[in-house]
């Protein structure tokens, strides 16, 4: 199952499969071989098409044997509730975003054509029909390969949300200066 | 040609792009570096996937055929 990762920002083990395997064995094939970075998702859209896309990046991203990190900040955050959750906040104006836009990776609209609600309906039926998983079960797969799913504090703090809000196996939220420090050390940054 | 000894089949028929590639990354966990591990795929991106796919981990593709549509591949693990 997923472990719990108590120091997400914690890189000293990163790569070290890479590095192990990678030199001596055939020069040849080394050349070719690109040097594999860490991979980092920063998870801002609630939207459900780029919540979508950002679960299949990641998941093949852990899947590829790269180490991967998705930080989930602003309307991303909503995404990484748990999905019985129906109201958040503390105060009426949290409670009232909560309600507008309801949180949890099952309940992401889309940014155009969302009709209220015929256009995610017409696209998860597409995606039974074509066998494509859909973000929930994505992001189920990437949090048992391996993929850290890190919250931003602020963003908890603005809506109101606490660690018990949102879904298990989340690692220790953090903030924008372990975002850069993480980008500033390598990792491919990816802004969805 | 001789047959080869294959440890585990991914049957990832059907299946869209990301899960063949999702579904071999977790399946080969379970063999031993140097087993071999088969995977049947009807995605059409699988011929490109799978090149990266071993590219970037290292294992290798061993054989590799086109059989109506249902990709082949036969793999080993690093």
């Amino acid at each position: 199952m997923t472990q719990t990762i108590e120091h997400p920002v914690d890189i000293a083990g990163r790569g070290v499969d890479q590095v192990v395997a990678e030199p001596a064995a055939a020069p040849a094939s080394a050349a070719e071989q690109p040097a594999t970075h860490d991979v980092l998702i920063i998870c801002y859209s609630g939207e459900l098409e780029k919540t979508w896309a950002a679960m299949i990046l990641a998941s093949t991203s852990a899947a590829m044997g790269v180490k991967t990190r998705v930080f989930v900040t602003f309307w991303g955050l909503q995404t990484f509730v748990k999905d019985s959750r129906r109201i958040t906040g503390k105060n009426w104006m949290q409670r009232m975003m909560s309600f507008m836009q309801r949180p949890g990776v099952s309940h992401r609209k889309l940014s155009k054509m969302n009709f209220f609600g015929m256009g995610p309906w017409m696209m998860g039926s597409l995606a039974k029909k074509y066998n494509v998983a859909s973000p929930k079960e994505l992001l189920e797969v990437a949090q048992v390969m391996g993929v850290e799913f890190i919250p931003c504090q602020m963003t908890m703090d603005m809506f109101g949300l606490t660690k018990d809000d949102l879904i298990e196996g989340m690692g220790e939220p953090v903030g924008a200066a372990t975002v850069i420090g993480l980008m500033a050390e390598g990792s491919a940054p990816l802004f969805i | 040609m001789a047959a080869l000894e294959i440890a585990k089949t991914v049957d990832a028929k059907g299946l869209s792009c990301p899960m063949p590639i999702v579904k071999t990354a977790q399946a080969i966990k379970e063999i031993p570096s140097g087993a071999l591990i088969e995977v049947l795929s009807t995605d059409k991106g699988s011929t490109r996937d799978f090149a990266a796919w071993a590219r970037s981990t290292g294992n290798e593709i061993v054989e590799q055929s086109d059989e109506g549509g249902v990709y082949r591949f036969v793999l080993r693990k690093k």
